[in-house]
């Protein structure tokens, strides 16, 4: 998509997430409640401070020391009995998958809730292939039937009713009695459920932390469906990017306590699985076999930017979106991307490029917000920053942002280039003041934009400087 | 909090483009504020503008060539009172990143490091005392990101109003929520910045307070804006004009 085109298309996106005026009610309630929640975890401002500085640190590490981390992370698994196997981009991933469902004949799979699958588009590609994907986390499950996709990372179906729910699984299931009541269409929907998890032939999940030190992978969630996808089937394929690894078991801890409380406020979420093997001999459950696909689509690019490295930071909480004042107006489908909100705006635009997605900075008004509450300290508003001006540099380097210098626009540049001949000079900027000051009649009454919502400031009759000279302040 | 011999004796005030063209009254109370508290206040005459719109925008050449033509007119080793967070975050915390490597780097950093916003440096390093002479009112601080996100001194600004014993400060709803300024951000998205600043108006007016007050022009700018576009009776001002308006025997 050309620069001008995207965005375009993202301006419509904004257009018509603002007129949808029950959805920004949904993502105002549930925003505030969510912020709620997690304040009220985190009581103590300095405590919270320095755990976002641990967990920092933690992550800081495991970036630095990725390869090393990855190439003792395979040997531990692989020692464990878990098979690994490395795709470069999204289509490596989905071919991998694909084979390994195909080898062992799998017609049906359920899936955990994962970002990085929506990250590879897995459903289609399997789907495409004749092998049918089904959605076993609630919030996916109701977007599955929806046809839509996540509008949070965390809380993939915030964006719909308990109304929008109640008649979606009604139209799909009429067998279950329509109702509109919270623990009862989460029954129905569980019953639904769980009839598809014994027949499954396969479980793809996705991970939430890699422990080099034990091969252990972590999956954090609250309905018990990943605990069910992982162990019920025989084949279990998991799935991630290779940025979530962590050296030692005891970095996991810290970790899962912001992230939950951070993501939903919840102390601790109701499952934490802790996988480390397939089934043994003698044992009774669990998975004969089990896959870790990692991906990279991208990741190892973004990590050699000193800067941009900071991103690869997140443990996917979701903190910074709930506290997003724009993503409260425009909720996630606006974004356009798997990844919204604030780390969408830094993620997307370094994965995809600057020239696919680079108009997702624009929607920014840098207030720091994200930057305030992310668990580990990722720099959001600097990183936005950067890539704006990374959207519209001159100098195009072959190490860079993809997309460099895709968004610069002649108009735009030659009226910075005019702002820093006048604001640039003590001479020139005093006379740009006389005229401004004197025909301040002749300001106009409507700016673009701006003035749709707001009058116009007029230029003062007297400068500071004038008014300030007058009022025997000295001047230097 | 600074003691009284370790008061400045003299500073600098970098008035912000947007207060010297637009709001000079909030700038002139600013200045009035400091010299009624015994401290010589000067008024670089070449000052323009600190770079942000430019920086925030990506233009990097060109926010630092304006930063440098500001920087120098603040050359002396005397503290930078500014009266907007946004742009003495700019000055105190991207400075430093905007300088860096270039060769007046160190001049850029040294006065990142004796830059503050102006309720800050009332507080901090005047430890000013206030007697309210105004009729009793109640009004809603709005603080600007700047000072919460990046600065870290909002409540400054409610502890100056607690000495106003005739002020009643009302509570908004979501007080850390931006009002939809952003610079730059309110012309590139109009249309999100014109939600956001009419949820700013309506939780401000929920709180039946007559004045709204903030430290920041722009935040000013862009709620005084909307609030006169939709007829509102709510006013803004900035807390330097506040402050100043009570506590001068000469009102």
């Amino acid at each position: 998509m050309s620069a001008t085109n995207q965005s375009k298309a993202f301006q419509s996106r904004i257009g018509e997430a603002l007129g949808n005026q029950q959805a920004h009610t949904n993502f105002r309630s549930a925003m505030n409640m969510l912020m709620e929640n997690r304040l009220k975890q985190f009581p103590d401002q300095e405590e919270l401070l320095h755990k976002r500085q641990r967990a920092d640190a933690i992550r800081a590490h495991a970036l630095r020391n990725l390869p090393a981390l990855l190439e003792k992370l395979e040997q531990k698994l692989v020692e464990n009995g878990i098979q690994v196997h490395w795709a470069e981009n999204g289509e490596e991933a989905n071919a991998l998958i694909h084979q390994l469902l195909s080898q062992a004949g799998a017609r049906s799979v359920v899936k955990g809730k994962s970002m990085v699958s929506e990250e590879i588009d897995l459903n289609h590609y399997m789907e495409e292939r004749g092998i049918k994907v089904l959605e076993s986390d609630l919030g996916e499950f109701i977007l599955q039937l929806a046809g839509e996709t996540p509008s949070h990372i965390v809380m993939p179906a915030i964006h719909k009713s308990k109304q929008e729910i109640a008649e979606l699984l009604n139209r799909h299931f009429p067998e279950h009695p329509y109702s509109e009541d919270v623990d009862t269409l989460t029954q129905q929907a569980r019953q639904i459920l769980r009839d598809q998890f014994r027949q499954a032939d396969a479980g793809i999940s996705g991970v939430n932390f890699m422990v080099a030190e034990t091969g252990t992978l972590c999956l954090v969630e609250n309905e018990g469906n990943g605990r069910m996808t992982t162990t019920v089937p025989p084949l279990h394929i998991a799935v991630t990017g290779i940025e979530k690894v962590v050296e030692l078991l005891s970095d996991v801890p810290p970790l899962l306590e912001l992230l939950t409380k951070s993501a939903t406020g919840q102390p601790i979420t109701a499952y934490f699985n802790m996988i480390s093997r397939p089934r043994q001999t003698g044992e009774m459950d669990g998975p004969q076999e089990v896959h870790l696909v990692l991906l990279d689509n991208g990741r190892s690019h973004i990590r050699r930017d000193e800067e941009l490295l900071d991103t690869l930071r997140c443990i996917r909480c979701g903190s910074c979106i709930n506290h997003c004042p724009v993503y409260v107006q425009v909720g996630g489908h606006a974004y356009g991307t798997v990844y919204p909100g604030p780390i969408g705006s830094v993620l997307e635009p370094m994965r995809q490029g600057l020239d696919k997605i680079g108009a997702l900075t624009s929607a920014c008004s840098l207030c720091g917000a994200c930057g305030q509450v992310c668990p580990v300290q990722i720099p959001l508003p600097k990183l936005i920053n950067r890539l704006r001006a990374e959207a519209v540099t001159q100098q195009v380097e072959t190490q860079g942002v993809k997309g460099q210098g895709s968004l610069r626009k002649l108009l735009e540049v030659w009226t910075w280039k005019g702002w820093r001949l006048i604001f640039g000079s003590g001479l020139r900027y005093r006379l740009f003041k006389l005229l401004a000051t004197r025909l301040r009649r002749l300001t106009p009454p409507k700016m673009g934009g701006w003035s749709r919502y707001r009058t116009v400031a007029k230029p003062a009759s007297r400068s500071l400087d004038e008014m300030a000279a007058k009022a025997g302040f000295d001047h230097e | 909090m600074a003691m009284s011999n370790d008061r400045p004796s003299e500073v600098y005030f970098l008035a912000t483009c947007l207060t010297d063209l637009l709001y000079p009254r909030a700038g002139l109370a600013g200045m009035e504020l400091i010299r009624r508290a015994g401290v010589r206040v000067i008024y670089p005459k070449r000052q323009s503008c600190c770079g942000q719109p430019a920086y925030n925008s990506g233009y990097r050449d060109e926010a630092l060539k304006v930063a440098r033509h500001q920087l120098s007119c603040f050359p002396r080793n005397i503290p930078v009172v500014v009266p907007s967070g946004s742009c003495a975050g700019m000055v105190s915390h991207h400075w430093p990143e905007l300088f860096a490597g270039e060769p007046d780097e160190a001049e850029a950093v040294n006065m990142a490091g004796r830059t503050f916003e102006l309720t800050q440096f009332l507080v901090d390093q005047l430890d000013l005392q206030l007697e309210d002479l105004g009729e009793p009112t109640e009004i809603v601080v709005h603080t600007s990101c700047s000072s919460r996100n990046e600065l870290g001194i909002e409540e400054r600004i409610e502890s100056l109003l607690a000495q106003l014993s005739n002020v009643t400060v009302r509570e908004q709803a979501r007080k850390a929520e931006c009002c939809g300024f952003g610079g730059t951000f309110s012309i590139k998205q109009p249309d999100i910045s014109g939600a956001m600043v009419q949820d700013k108006c309506d939780a401000l007016e929920q709180t039946g307070a007559t004045r709204v007050v903030s430290q920041d022009c722009g935040c000013l700018m862009n709620i005084g804006g909307a609030l006169e576009k939709q007829g509102r009776t709510l006013q803004p001002q900035h807390i330097a004009e506040f402050l100043l308006e009570r506590t001068n025997v000469s009102n």
